[in-house]
Protein backbone atom coordinates (compact mmCIF):
# COMPACT_ATOMS: atom_id res chain seq x y z
CA UNK A 1 0.00 0.00 0.00
CA UNK A 2 1.13 3.52 -0.78
CA UNK A 3 -0.20 6.95 -0.12
CA UNK A 4 -0.22 10.18 -2.13
CA UNK A 5 -0.69 13.66 -0.74
CA UNK A 6 -2.35 15.65 -3.49
CA UNK A 7 -4.24 18.84 -4.27
CA UNK A 8 -7.30 18.36 -6.56
CA UNK A 9 -8.75 21.32 -8.41
CA UNK A 10 -12.34 20.85 -9.60
CA UNK A 11 -13.70 23.15 -12.33
CA UNK A 12 -17.03 24.88 -11.44
CA UNK A 13 -18.97 22.51 -13.72
CA UNK A 14 -17.84 19.48 -11.75
CA UNK A 15 -18.27 20.43 -8.16
CA UNK A 16 -21.54 18.59 -7.69
CA UNK A 17 -20.24 15.33 -9.15
CA UNK A 18 -19.30 12.61 -6.65
CA UNK A 19 -15.75 12.22 -7.99
CA UNK A 20 -14.05 11.13 -4.80
CA UNK A 21 -16.57 8.49 -3.81
CA UNK A 22 -16.45 7.13 -7.36
CA UNK A 23 -12.67 6.79 -7.26
CA UNK A 24 -12.71 5.25 -3.81
CA UNK A 25 -15.20 2.56 -4.86
CA UNK A 26 -13.71 1.82 -8.28
CA UNK A 27 -10.09 1.62 -7.19
CA UNK A 28 -10.52 0.42 -3.61
CA UNK A 29 -8.80 3.45 -2.09
CA UNK A 30 -8.70 4.88 1.38
CA UNK A 31 -8.80 8.66 1.76
CA UNK A 32 -8.34 11.40 4.28
CA UNK A 33 -9.44 14.91 3.38
CA UNK A 34 -7.08 17.47 4.88
CA UNK A 35 -8.77 20.55 3.56
CA UNK A 36 -11.65 21.28 1.20
CA UNK A 37 -12.90 24.55 -0.17
CA UNK A 38 -15.78 24.30 -2.60
CA UNK A 39 -17.99 27.27 -3.31
CA UNK A 40 -20.72 27.46 -5.99
CA UNK A 41 -19.65 28.95 -9.34
CA UNK A 42 -15.99 28.72 -8.41
CA UNK A 43 -13.22 26.20 -8.60
CA UNK A 44 -13.23 23.65 -5.81
CA UNK A 45 -9.98 22.75 -4.11
CA UNK A 46 -9.40 19.66 -2.03
CA UNK A 47 -6.23 18.61 -0.26
CA UNK A 48 -6.22 14.94 0.56
CA UNK A 49 -4.26 11.80 1.15
CA UNK A 50 -5.24 8.80 -1.00
CA UNK A 51 -4.18 5.30 0.02
CA UNK A 52 -4.09 2.22 -2.19
CA UNK A 53 -1.77 0.14 -4.33
CA UNK A 54 0.58 2.03 -6.63
CA UNK A 55 -1.28 0.74 -9.70
CA UNK A 56 -4.67 1.69 -8.31
CA UNK A 57 -3.47 5.16 -7.36
CA UNK A 58 -1.98 5.75 -10.82
CA UNK A 59 -5.17 4.58 -12.48
CA UNK A 60 -7.43 6.59 -10.17
CA UNK A 61 -5.52 9.83 -10.71
CA UNK A 62 -5.47 9.27 -14.49
CA UNK A 63 -9.22 8.66 -14.39
CA UNK A 64 -9.84 11.86 -12.40
CA UNK A 65 -7.66 13.90 -14.75
CA UNK A 66 -9.58 12.56 -17.75
CA UNK A 67 -12.78 13.75 -16.09
CA UNK A 68 -11.32 17.26 -15.90
CA UNK A 69 -9.83 17.41 -12.41
CA UNK A 70 -6.44 19.11 -12.23
CA UNK A 71 -4.13 17.29 -9.83
CA UNK A 72 -0.93 18.50 -8.22
CA UNK A 73 1.21 16.78 -5.65
CA UNK A 74 1.13 18.46 -2.23
CA UNK A 75 4.70 19.59 -1.97
CA UNK A 76 4.16 22.61 0.15
CA UNK A 77 4.83 22.55 3.83
CA UNK A 78 4.72 25.07 6.62
CA UNK A 79 7.87 25.71 8.58
CA UNK A 80 8.44 27.80 11.67
CA UNK A 81 11.35 30.21 11.68
CA UNK A 82 12.52 29.61 15.22
CA UNK A 83 14.51 32.85 15.28
CA UNK A 84 11.41 34.87 14.47
CA UNK A 85 8.86 33.09 16.65
CA UNK A 86 8.29 34.94 19.92
CA UNK A 87 6.07 32.18 21.36
CA UNK A 88 3.15 34.53 21.93
CA UNK A 89 0.42 32.05 20.99
CA UNK A 90 -1.56 34.18 18.52
CA UNK A 91 -1.53 31.24 16.07
CA UNK A 92 -2.86 28.56 18.36
CA UNK A 93 -6.63 28.93 17.99
CA UNK A 94 -6.53 29.41 14.26
CA UNK A 95 -4.80 26.04 13.75
CA UNK A 96 -7.47 23.42 12.92
CA UNK A 97 -5.34 20.37 13.75
CA UNK A 98 -3.59 21.48 16.96
CA UNK A 99 -0.24 21.31 15.20
CA UNK A 100 0.32 24.61 16.99
CA UNK A 101 -0.33 24.41 20.70
CA UNK A 102 0.62 25.95 24.02
CA UNK A 103 2.10 23.81 26.73
CA UNK A 104 -0.04 24.98 29.64
CA UNK A 105 2.68 24.19 32.16
CA UNK A 106 5.72 25.80 30.51
CA UNK A 107 3.81 28.31 28.31
CA UNK A 108 6.01 27.31 25.37
CA UNK A 109 4.28 27.40 21.98
CA UNK A 110 4.95 24.15 20.16
CA UNK A 111 4.73 23.27 16.47
CA UNK A 112 4.30 19.66 15.38
CA UNK A 113 4.91 19.45 11.61
CA UNK A 114 3.44 15.92 11.51
CA UNK A 115 0.03 17.30 12.49
CA UNK A 116 0.25 20.22 10.04
CA UNK A 117 -1.94 19.98 6.95
CA UNK A 118 -0.43 23.08 5.34
CA UNK A 119 -3.74 24.96 5.39
CA UNK A 120 -1.71 28.19 5.74
CA UNK A 121 -4.15 29.82 8.16
CA UNK A 122 -1.34 30.54 10.63
CA UNK A 123 0.85 32.30 8.06
CA UNK A 124 -0.79 35.75 8.00
CA UNK A 125 -2.01 35.47 11.59
CA UNK A 126 1.50 35.16 13.06
CA UNK A 127 2.50 38.69 14.18
CA UNK A 128 6.27 38.31 13.55
CA UNK A 129 5.50 36.16 10.47
CA UNK A 130 7.48 33.22 11.74
CA UNK A 131 5.17 30.68 10.04
CA UNK A 132 6.30 30.39 6.44
CA UNK A 133 5.41 28.43 3.35
CA UNK A 134 8.24 26.25 2.09
CA UNK A 135 7.92 24.75 -1.38
CA UNK B 1 12.01 47.86 59.30
CA UNK B 2 11.40 49.65 56.02
CA UNK B 3 14.33 49.70 53.60
CA UNK B 4 15.51 52.63 51.50
CA UNK B 5 16.73 52.67 47.92
CA UNK B 6 20.19 53.42 49.31
CA UNK B 7 20.07 50.33 51.58
CA UNK B 8 19.09 48.13 48.67
CA UNK B 9 21.67 49.59 46.29
CA UNK B 10 24.41 49.15 48.89
CA UNK B 11 23.47 45.47 49.12
CA UNK B 12 23.44 45.16 45.32
CA UNK B 13 26.91 46.70 45.11
CA UNK B 14 28.15 44.38 47.83
CA UNK B 15 26.74 41.42 45.91
CA UNK B 16 24.46 40.64 48.87
CA UNK B 17 21.06 41.67 47.57
CA UNK B 18 18.37 39.01 47.49
CA UNK B 19 16.69 39.30 44.09
CA UNK B 20 13.82 37.09 42.96
CA UNK B 21 11.36 37.18 40.07
CA UNK B 22 7.70 38.05 40.61
CA UNK B 23 6.89 34.38 40.01
CA UNK B 24 9.30 33.25 42.71
CA UNK B 25 7.98 35.89 45.12
CA UNK B 26 4.53 34.27 45.09
CA UNK B 27 5.84 31.10 46.76
CA UNK B 28 8.09 33.02 49.17
CA UNK B 29 5.24 35.15 50.52
CA UNK B 30 2.90 32.15 50.67
CA UNK B 31 5.46 30.24 52.71
CA UNK B 32 6.97 32.91 54.96
CA UNK B 33 4.32 35.62 55.01
CA UNK B 34 4.74 39.17 53.74
CA UNK B 35 6.58 40.51 56.82
CA UNK B 36 9.37 37.92 56.71
CA UNK B 37 9.54 38.08 52.92
CA UNK B 38 10.00 41.86 53.10
CA UNK B 39 12.98 41.42 55.40
CA UNK B 40 14.56 38.73 53.28
CA UNK B 41 13.91 39.92 49.71
CA UNK B 42 15.33 43.20 48.42
CA UNK B 43 14.20 43.31 44.80
CA UNK B 44 11.49 41.59 42.76
CA UNK B 45 11.98 41.58 38.99
CA UNK B 46 9.10 41.65 36.52
CA UNK B 47 8.84 41.27 32.76
CA UNK B 48 6.53 41.51 29.82
CA UNK B 49 6.87 40.97 26.08
CA UNK B 50 3.98 42.09 23.91
CA UNK B 51 2.93 44.41 21.09
CA UNK B 52 3.06 48.01 22.32
CA UNK B 53 1.77 50.22 19.51
CA UNK B 54 2.58 53.56 21.12
CA UNK B 55 6.31 53.24 20.53
CA UNK B 56 8.80 54.86 18.23
CA UNK B 57 12.40 55.87 17.66
CA UNK B 58 14.05 59.27 17.86
CA UNK B 59 16.95 59.48 15.45
CA UNK B 60 19.63 62.01 14.56
CA UNK B 61 21.80 61.37 11.49
CA UNK B 62 24.31 64.19 11.88
CA UNK B 63 24.51 66.96 9.30
CA UNK B 64 24.84 66.60 5.56
CA UNK B 65 27.20 68.61 3.37
CA UNK B 66 25.87 71.09 2.36
CA UNK B 67 23.50 71.36 5.31
CA UNK B 68 19.84 70.40 5.04
CA UNK B 69 16.80 70.82 7.30
CA UNK B 70 14.77 67.69 6.66
CA UNK B 71 11.10 68.46 6.10
CA UNK B 72 10.12 64.98 4.95
CA UNK B 73 11.92 61.73 5.71
CA UNK B 74 11.28 58.15 4.65
CA UNK B 75 13.07 55.08 6.03
CA UNK B 76 12.66 52.01 3.82
CA UNK B 77 9.72 53.95 2.34
CA UNK B 78 8.06 54.39 5.75
CA UNK B 79 7.44 58.08 6.53
CA UNK B 80 9.11 59.55 9.61
CA UNK B 81 8.14 62.79 11.32
CA UNK B 82 10.66 65.56 10.65
CA UNK B 83 8.93 68.62 12.08
CA UNK B 84 11.85 69.14 14.46
CA UNK B 85 15.29 70.68 14.20
CA UNK B 86 17.42 70.03 11.15
CA UNK B 87 18.40 66.37 11.24
CA UNK B 88 16.18 65.07 14.05
CA UNK B 89 13.30 62.81 13.11
CA UNK B 90 10.96 60.36 14.78
CA UNK B 91 9.63 57.15 13.32
CA UNK B 92 6.47 55.75 14.86
CA UNK B 93 5.97 51.99 15.22
CA UNK B 94 2.61 51.86 13.44
CA UNK B 95 3.55 54.01 10.43
CA UNK B 96 3.08 52.34 7.03
CA UNK B 97 4.70 52.93 3.65
CA UNK B 98 2.55 55.33 1.63
CA UNK B 99 1.99 52.69 -1.05
CA UNK B 100 0.90 49.96 1.40
CA UNK B 101 -2.57 48.77 0.31
CA UNK B 102 -3.83 48.96 3.92
CA UNK B 103 -7.16 47.16 4.14
CA UNK B 104 -8.19 47.79 0.54
CA UNK B 105 -7.99 44.05 0.00
CA UNK B 106 -9.32 43.06 3.40
CA UNK B 107 -7.75 41.68 5.52
CA UNK B 108 -4.53 43.53 4.75
CA UNK B 109 -1.19 41.89 5.48
CA UNK B 110 0.73 44.92 6.81
CA UNK B 111 4.03 43.20 6.21
CA UNK B 112 6.30 46.17 6.87
CA UNK B 113 6.10 49.42 8.79
CA UNK B 114 7.81 51.69 11.28
CA UNK B 115 8.28 48.92 13.84
CA UNK B 116 10.12 46.84 11.26
CA UNK B 117 12.39 49.81 10.49
CA UNK B 118 13.18 50.02 14.21
CA UNK B 119 13.90 46.29 14.34
CA UNK B 120 16.14 46.57 11.24
CA UNK B 121 18.12 49.43 12.81
CA UNK B 122 18.59 47.51 16.07
CA UNK B 123 19.66 44.42 14.13
CA UNK B 124 22.40 46.57 12.58
CA UNK B 125 20.93 46.33 9.09
CA UNK B 126 21.33 49.22 6.67
CA UNK B 127 18.16 51.23 6.08
CA UNK B 128 17.39 53.30 2.95
CA UNK B 129 16.80 56.92 3.87
CA UNK B 130 15.22 59.48 1.56
CA UNK B 131 14.73 63.09 2.65
CA UNK B 132 13.33 66.28 1.13
CA UNK B 133 13.65 69.88 2.19
CA UNK B 134 13.04 73.42 1.05
CA UNK B 135 16.20 75.50 0.78
CA UNK B 136 17.14 78.27 3.18
CA UNK B 137 20.29 80.37 3.43
CA UNK B 138 21.53 78.24 6.30
CA UNK B 139 20.19 74.91 5.01
CA UNK B 140 20.48 75.01 1.20
CA UNK B 141 20.27 71.30 0.37
CA UNK B 142 16.94 69.92 -0.92
CA UNK B 143 17.36 66.19 -1.53
CA UNK B 144 19.04 63.23 0.09
CA UNK B 145 19.21 59.51 -0.66
CA UNK B 146 21.52 57.43 1.50
CA UNK B 147 21.88 54.22 3.44
CA UNK B 148 22.01 54.70 7.18
CA UNK B 149 23.07 52.34 9.93
CA UNK B 150 22.53 52.62 13.67
CA UNK B 151 26.29 52.68 14.18
CA UNK B 152 26.56 55.90 12.15
CA UNK B 153 23.83 57.83 13.95
CA UNK B 154 24.44 60.38 16.70
CA UNK B 155 21.43 59.24 18.69
CA UNK B 156 19.01 56.39 18.25
CA UNK B 157 16.67 55.90 21.16
CA UNK B 158 13.25 54.42 21.68
CA UNK B 159 10.87 57.06 22.95
CA UNK B 160 7.61 55.31 23.69
CA UNK B 161 4.69 57.38 24.95
CA UNK B 162 2.66 54.44 26.24
CA UNK B 163 4.08 51.09 27.29
CA UNK B 164 3.57 48.38 29.88
CA UNK B 165 -0.19 48.84 30.25
CA UNK B 166 -1.26 47.85 33.73
CA UNK B 167 -3.82 45.19 32.83
CA UNK B 168 -5.88 45.13 29.64
CA UNK B 169 -9.24 44.04 28.27
CA UNK B 170 -9.93 40.59 26.82
CA UNK B 171 -11.27 40.73 23.25
CA UNK B 172 -14.11 38.50 22.08
CA UNK B 173 -16.33 38.61 19.01
CA UNK B 174 -20.10 38.35 19.39
CA UNK B 175 -20.69 38.65 15.66
CA UNK B 176 -22.04 35.24 14.69
CA UNK B 177 -20.80 35.26 11.10
CA UNK B 178 -17.58 37.15 10.75
CA UNK B 179 -14.07 36.86 12.19
CA UNK B 180 -12.75 40.28 13.13
CA UNK B 181 -9.23 41.59 12.57
CA UNK B 182 -8.06 43.77 15.44
CA UNK B 183 -4.98 44.95 17.28
CA UNK B 184 -5.80 42.00 19.53
CA UNK B 185 -5.23 39.67 16.56
CA UNK B 186 -7.88 37.69 14.72
CA UNK B 187 -10.85 37.20 17.04
CA UNK B 188 -13.01 34.36 15.79
CA UNK B 189 -16.72 34.75 15.14
CA UNK B 190 -19.46 33.78 17.56
CA UNK B 191 -17.29 33.65 20.69
CA UNK B 192 -14.79 31.50 18.77
CA UNK B 193 -11.79 32.88 20.64
CA UNK B 194 -10.75 35.38 23.33
CA UNK B 195 -7.54 37.39 22.95
CA UNK B 196 -5.63 38.64 25.96
CA UNK B 197 -2.42 40.58 26.25
CA UNK B 198 -0.74 40.78 29.64
CA UNK B 199 1.92 38.79 31.44
CA UNK B 200 -0.43 38.79 34.46
CA UNK B 201 1.49 37.96 37.62
CA UNK B 202 4.84 38.84 35.96
CA UNK B 203 3.62 42.11 34.44
CA UNK B 204 5.55 45.13 35.80
CA UNK B 205 2.76 47.47 36.85
CA UNK B 206 0.53 44.72 38.22
CA UNK B 207 3.26 44.11 40.81
CA UNK B 208 3.19 47.70 42.05
CA UNK B 209 -0.51 48.47 41.68
CA UNK B 210 -0.38 51.95 43.26
CA UNK B 211 2.98 52.94 41.66
CA UNK B 212 4.66 53.33 45.03
CA UNK B 213 8.06 52.72 43.41
CA UNK B 214 7.49 53.52 39.73
CA UNK B 215 7.85 57.09 38.51
CA UNK B 216 9.95 59.54 36.57
CA UNK B 217 13.50 58.24 36.40
CA UNK B 218 12.78 54.61 37.24
CA UNK B 219 15.58 52.59 35.64
CA UNK B 220 14.25 49.56 33.81
CA UNK B 221 14.96 46.82 31.30
CA UNK B 222 14.01 47.85 27.79
CA UNK B 223 14.48 45.67 24.72
CA UNK B 224 17.59 44.02 26.15
CA UNK B 225 19.18 47.29 27.28
CA UNK B 226 18.71 49.84 30.03
CA UNK B 227 15.89 52.36 29.83
CA UNK B 228 14.04 54.82 32.00
CA UNK B 229 10.53 56.02 32.73
CA UNK B 230 10.41 59.60 31.46
CA UNK B 231 6.83 60.47 32.43
CA UNK B 232 3.42 58.94 33.01
CA UNK B 233 2.31 57.21 29.83
CA UNK B 234 -0.46 58.60 27.67
CA UNK B 235 -3.90 57.49 28.87
CA UNK B 236 -2.45 56.78 32.33
CA UNK B 237 -5.61 56.14 34.30
CA UNK B 238 -4.93 55.43 37.96
CA UNK B 239 -8.60 55.77 38.95
CA UNK B 240 -9.71 52.66 37.07
CA UNK B 241 -11.83 50.41 39.33
CA UNK B 242 -9.68 48.23 41.58
CA UNK B 243 -10.20 44.87 43.25
CA UNK B 244 -9.75 44.48 47.01
CA UNK B 245 -6.06 43.71 46.55
CA UNK B 246 -5.60 47.10 44.87
CA UNK B 247 -5.09 45.63 41.41
CA UNK B 248 -6.95 47.51 38.65
CA UNK B 249 -9.70 45.49 36.97
CA UNK B 250 -8.95 46.86 33.51
CA UNK B 251 -6.43 48.97 31.61
CA UNK B 252 -5.10 51.55 34.11
CA UNK B 253 -1.54 52.82 34.60
CA UNK B 254 0.91 53.32 31.75
CA UNK B 255 4.47 54.61 31.46
CA UNK B 256 6.38 56.61 28.89
CA UNK B 257 9.82 55.05 28.48
CA UNK B 258 13.08 55.89 26.78
CA UNK B 259 16.19 53.82 26.09
CA UNK B 260 19.28 53.67 23.89
CA UNK B 261 18.63 51.43 20.88
CA UNK B 262 22.35 50.68 20.60
CA UNK B 263 22.04 48.47 23.69
CA UNK B 264 18.97 46.65 22.44
CA UNK B 265 18.47 43.28 20.75
CA UNK B 266 16.34 42.61 17.70
CA UNK B 267 14.76 39.54 19.32
CA UNK B 268 13.30 41.79 22.02
CA UNK B 269 12.28 44.69 19.77
CA UNK B 270 10.32 43.02 17.00
CA UNK B 271 8.22 44.49 14.20
CA UNK B 272 4.91 42.65 14.09
CA UNK B 273 2.08 42.56 11.54
CA UNK B 274 -1.43 42.34 12.90
CA UNK B 275 -3.47 40.79 10.08
CA UNK B 276 -6.20 43.15 8.88
CA UNK B 277 -5.16 45.78 11.42
CA UNK B 278 -1.68 47.20 10.97
CA UNK B 279 1.87 47.20 12.26
CA UNK B 280 2.99 47.21 15.88
CA UNK B 281 6.16 46.78 17.90
CA UNK B 282 6.52 43.77 20.18
CA UNK B 283 8.76 44.87 22.98
CA UNK B 284 10.40 43.34 26.02
CA UNK B 285 10.25 45.43 29.18
CA UNK B 286 10.99 44.66 32.82
CA UNK B 287 10.91 46.76 35.98
CA UNK B 288 12.76 45.93 39.20
CA UNK B 289 10.61 46.59 42.23
CA UNK B 290 12.33 47.45 45.51
CA UNK B 291 10.81 45.65 48.48
CA UNK B 292 10.77 48.69 50.71
CA UNK B 293 8.29 47.25 53.19
CA UNK B 294 5.73 44.56 53.89
CA UNK B 295 3.14 46.13 51.55
CA UNK B 296 5.54 45.89 48.60
CA UNK B 297 6.16 42.22 49.46
CA UNK B 298 2.42 41.62 49.42
CA UNK B 299 1.91 43.52 46.15
CA UNK B 300 4.69 41.67 44.35
CA UNK B 301 3.25 38.32 45.43
CA UNK B 302 0.14 38.92 43.35
CA UNK B 303 -0.80 35.85 41.33
CA UNK B 304 -2.81 35.16 38.21
CA UNK B 305 -5.89 34.06 40.18
CA UNK B 306 -6.02 37.47 41.84
CA UNK B 307 -5.84 39.60 38.68
CA UNK B 308 -9.02 40.00 36.67
CA UNK B 309 -9.60 41.56 33.27
CA UNK B 310 -12.85 42.69 31.61
CA UNK B 311 -14.18 40.71 28.65
CA UNK B 312 -15.10 43.10 25.84
CA UNK B 313 -16.95 42.53 22.58
CA UNK B 314 -14.69 43.89 19.84
CA UNK B 315 -17.32 43.40 17.13
CA UNK B 316 -19.62 46.07 18.55
CA UNK B 317 -19.12 47.19 22.15
CA UNK B 318 -15.50 48.27 21.85
CA UNK B 319 -15.50 50.02 18.46
CA UNK B 320 -18.85 51.78 18.92
CA UNK B 321 -18.58 52.19 22.69
CA UNK B 322 -21.91 50.51 23.32
CA UNK B 323 -22.67 48.57 26.46
CA UNK B 324 -20.13 47.35 28.96
CA UNK B 325 -17.97 44.34 29.72
CA UNK B 326 -19.50 40.88 29.33
CA UNK B 327 -17.90 39.95 32.65
CA UNK B 328 -14.48 39.58 34.25
CA UNK B 329 -12.09 36.65 34.12
CA UNK B 330 -8.82 35.99 35.92
CA UNK B 331 -5.44 35.47 34.27
CA UNK B 332 -5.41 31.99 35.76
CA UNK B 333 -8.55 31.26 33.75
CA UNK B 334 -7.14 32.95 30.65
CA UNK B 335 -3.95 30.89 30.90
CA UNK B 336 -5.88 27.63 31.38
CA UNK B 337 -6.70 27.78 27.67
CA UNK B 338 -10.42 28.51 28.02
CA UNK B 339 -12.69 31.03 29.67
CA UNK B 340 -16.44 31.00 30.04
CA UNK B 341 -18.46 33.78 28.42
CA UNK B 342 -22.25 33.76 28.38
CA UNK B 343 -22.18 30.14 29.47
CA UNK B 344 -19.96 29.11 26.55
CA UNK B 345 -16.45 27.72 26.65
CA UNK B 346 -14.21 30.09 24.66
CA UNK B 347 -10.59 29.19 23.79
CA UNK B 348 -8.07 31.89 24.70
CA UNK B 349 -5.45 33.44 22.41
CA UNK B 350 -2.47 35.07 24.12
CA UNK B 351 -0.67 37.91 22.35
CA UNK B 352 1.84 38.42 25.12
CA UNK B 353 4.69 35.90 25.25
CA UNK B 354 4.91 34.54 28.76
CA UNK B 355 8.15 32.65 28.11
CA UNK B 356 9.79 35.88 26.95
CA UNK B 357 8.41 37.70 30.01
CA UNK B 358 9.98 35.03 32.22
CA UNK B 359 13.31 35.34 30.39
CA UNK B 360 13.29 39.13 30.84
CA UNK B 361 12.53 38.93 34.58
CA UNK B 362 15.28 36.33 34.89
CA UNK B 363 17.85 38.38 32.93
CA UNK B 364 17.09 41.52 34.93
CA UNK B 365 17.51 39.48 38.12
CA UNK B 366 20.94 38.34 36.91
CA UNK B 367 21.99 41.92 36.10
CA UNK B 368 21.08 43.06 39.59
CA UNK B 369 22.70 40.05 41.26
CA UNK B 370 25.87 40.78 39.30
CA UNK B 371 25.84 44.36 40.60
CA UNK B 372 25.49 45.76 37.08
CA UNK B 373 22.10 47.36 37.54
CA UNK B 374 21.17 49.67 40.43
CA UNK B 375 17.69 50.79 41.35
CA UNK B 376 16.80 54.45 40.94
CA UNK B 377 14.50 56.33 43.25
CA UNK B 378 11.95 58.18 41.12
CA UNK B 379 12.25 61.96 40.98
CA UNK B 380 8.48 61.97 41.14
CA UNK B 381 6.01 59.10 41.42
CA UNK B 382 3.23 58.55 38.89
CA UNK B 383 -0.20 59.91 39.79
CA UNK B 384 -1.92 57.15 41.77
CA UNK B 385 -5.46 56.14 42.71
CA UNK B 386 -5.87 59.15 45.00
CA UNK B 387 -4.89 61.68 42.31
CA UNK B 388 -8.36 62.02 40.85
CA UNK B 389 -6.82 61.71 37.38
CA UNK B 390 -9.19 59.86 35.08
CA UNK B 391 -9.37 58.93 31.42
CA UNK B 392 -11.20 61.49 29.31
CA UNK B 393 -12.95 60.87 26.03
CA UNK B 394 -12.83 63.46 23.30
CA UNK B 395 -15.61 65.97 23.65
CA UNK B 396 -16.19 66.83 19.98
CA UNK B 397 -17.14 70.44 19.34
CA UNK B 398 -18.12 71.02 15.70
CA UNK B 399 -16.90 74.25 14.08
CA UNK B 400 -19.49 76.96 13.77
CA UNK B 401 -19.49 79.66 11.09
CA UNK B 402 -17.61 77.46 8.63
CA UNK B 403 -14.71 77.09 10.99
CA UNK B 404 -14.24 80.75 11.86
CA UNK B 405 -13.69 80.81 15.58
Amino acid sequence: MADRRIVMHFPPTMIDEPIISGLVKTYDLGFNILRASITPQQEGVMVLVLEGTEDALDAALRDAQEKGVRIEPLEMEIVRDEDKCTECGACVNICPTEALAIDLQTRHVTFDPDKCIACELCVPVCPPRAMQIAL
Amino acid sequence: MPKTYADINAKIQAGKAVVVTAEEMIGIVEEDGAAKAAERVDVVTTGTFAPMCSSGAMLNTGHTTPRMRFTKVWLNEVPAYAGLAAVDFYIGATELPENDPRNRNHPGLFSYGGAHVIEDLIAGRDVRMVAEAYPTDCYPRQDLETLINIGDLNQAYLLNPRNAYQNYGVAVNLNEDRDIYTYMGVVQADLGSASFCSAGQLSPMLNDPYYRTIGIGTRLYLGGGVGYVYFQGTQHNPTEARAENGVPMGGAGTIGVVGDMNQMRSDLVVGVSMYGYGVSLALGLGIPIPILDEDMARYTAVKDEDIVAPVLDYSREYPYREGGPLGHVSYAQLKSGHIEVRGRKVPTTPLSSYVRAQAIAEELKEWIQAGEFLLSQPAELLPSADSGQGFKSLNERPFNNGGVV
